[in-house]
């Protein structure tokens, strides 16, 4: 029995994850290893992070001005906070937690790899929505660096077949967010679909690409709210892929195609041939050089009238303080994100226009996770954390293409 | 069943991209990814404790499939909770003090105060 009458404001219990047909197994203690992750994690964001701020406001930036000198970017910002006991002790702990996380998940799926492969493999054997490339070569975006220090990446496969890496990246989503994305790390799709249906209500797609989909946990909701669409899923890594077929199957979502692909030259596909194309948290995982021709392709498919989507975190504005911009580089410099920093300074409304977007065309909005607010905490109402570049909060850009 | 593949190794396996340390000794690092790591494992260790302690209560008696399968109700979970973040708190006091100390940069220490006590004119 805890000593303590607070109320409780914490992640909830790792036990309320969706465990769906293919969920690795987890031992008491694997569960734990997760909750004391999502803890940590809160605990980093509320206790500590606050205290780079206030060491930025109580003596680095005073001691710089102090100089006569003031800050011109955010990485002058950057280069004085990492000088700082407080940011490194933050950085430190935050890295060593991000690590001990693959760790506890590599370790829960990589021990039943054979149980997790088979199943897997008798849930996509023969399946025409599983379509793989075994020659598909590895884009430089993806490999040249295992994304958000997750070893082997997207795309590694231990074992021919195998979909460890697409588990752990699933299993271990609660820890790393405290369950701010709802019981099948979904929120961020769940929240798109209703953003579409309330701000396009007359929107009624055929067919939808989702772009950089990975294991396909935020365009499943979309799946579902529109079961008439046909569905396809690209991304760069099979056992995403294999995984994330056999994961919609087991949660009864049919209407999805999973297929290999790189999303900035999409030959298979035909000119106007989808009516929505949704990327969701993806465009900072690819490249300066690569985003143009992504946004290319996507104008090249939509049928006049299509909607695109991008779902990302703000962009850094003129009027985004400089501390902030550091804050949200976190990613890009220590946690192998490393076009974060240069994507979220993009003109994103002149790229689309650029691709072939009309200015009057272009869509912007909010979404904010949607999830079981009985269980989990809600992002849209949490106040507490800021938790920069973390907070399941986003910006849509997007585009309807001329008809 | 792991296949062949060696999942104690591969869990801990290095990800692509240099190493960023902050620290400015590495070593000082070292030591507080160990110490972090045991953090974890004490955290694993009370929690199971504590399951251990629930089914007791409930069952008078323990097995370990009663343990692997424990479902804590809500408001067990939420006190479940409580108690980890007050262990994090506890782990980590060191960072709160230093937060507090930044609104005190001219704070004076015992020694200059015992100083001024002693000051006889």
């Amino acid at each position: 029995m805890s000593e303590s009458q607070r109320p409780y404001d914490g992640p909830p219990d790792y036990r309320v994850v969706g465990q769906h047909g293919v969920y690795p197994e987890t031992s008491h203690d694997e569960v734990a290893r997760f909750n004391f992750l999502a803890q940590m994690n809160r605990h980093l964001a509320t206790k500590v992070m606050p205290g780079v701020g206030e060491a930025f406001a109580g003596r680095i930036e005073p001691a710089r001005k102090k100089n006569g000198e003031t800050y011109t970017s955010r990485h002058e910002v950057r280069k004085d906070l990492v000088k700082d006991p407080m940011f490194q002790w933050w950085s430190a702990l935050r890295r060593a937690t991000m690590e001990t996380r693959q760790q506890a998940g590599r370790w829960v799926t990589i021990r039943q790899a054979d149980d997790l492969n088979t199943k897997v493999q008798e849930l996509t054997d023969g399946d025409t929505r599983l379509v793989l490339d075994p020659a598909f070569k590895q884009p430089r975006s993806t490999e040249a660096i295992d994304h958000h220090c997750m070893p082997g990446s997207y795309y590694t496969e231990l074992v021919p077949g195998d979909v460890t890496g697409a588990a752990n990246y699933d299993a271990g989503i609660f820890a790393t967010t405290g369950g701010m994305l709802g019981r099948y790390n979904d929120g961020g799709g769940v929240a798109v679909a209703q953003w579409v249906k309330k701000n396009l209500p007359d929107f009624a797609p055929k067919r939808i690409l989702d772009i950089g989909a990975g294991l396909g946990h935020n365009v499943l909701p979309i799946a579902e709210m529109f079961p008439d669409a046909e569905v396809v899923a690209v991304d760069a890594g099979a056992p995403m892929l294999r995984y994330g077929l056999a994961r919609a199957k087991t949660m009864g979502i049919d209407n999805v195609t999973f297929m290999q692909g790189d999303v900035s030259q999409l030959d298979q596909f035909e000119d106007q041939s989808f009516d929505w194309v949704q990327s969701t948290m993806f465009l900072h995982e690819t490249s300066y050089k690569t985003m143009p021709m992504i946004f290319k392709e996507t104008h090249r498919l939509l049928k006049p009238g299509g909607i695109v989507l991008h779902v990302e975190q703000p962009q850094y504005t003129d009027d985004m303080p400089f501390f902030e911009q550091a804050m949200r580089d976190w990613d890009a410099f220590y946690n192998n994100e490393p076009f974060w920093t240069k994507m979220h300074e993009i003109d994103l409304d002149a790229w689309m226009k650029n691709a072939g977007f009309g200015a009057d065309d272009l869509i912007h909005g909010g979404v904010a996770a949607v999830v079981d607010a009985d269980v989990f905490p809600e992002a849209a109402k949490d106040n507490e954390q800021e938790d920069y570049g973390r907070k399941a909060a986003w910006h849509v850009v997007g585009a309807r293409k001329a008809s | 069943m792991s296949g062949g593949l060696d999942p104690l190794s591969l869990a801990g396996a290095k990800a692509k991209g240099k190493r960023p340390w902050f620290f400015d000794n590495p070593d000082t690092e070292r030591v507080m990814n160990i110490t972090l790591a045991l953090m974890q494992e004490v955290a694993v260790m009370r929690e199971r404790l504590d399951t251990v302690e629930r089914l007791l209560e409930r069952d008078g008696s323990v097995t370990r499939e009663a343990i692997e399968t424990f479902e804590p109700t809500k408001p067990e979970a939420n006190e479940r909770g409580a108690m980890m973040q007050e262990y994090i708190a506890r782990c980590l006091r060191i960072l709160q003090q230093d937060r507090e100390a930044i609104e005190q940069p001219q704070e004076a220490s015992s020694e200059d105060v015992a100083e001024e006590f002693a000051k006889t004119d």
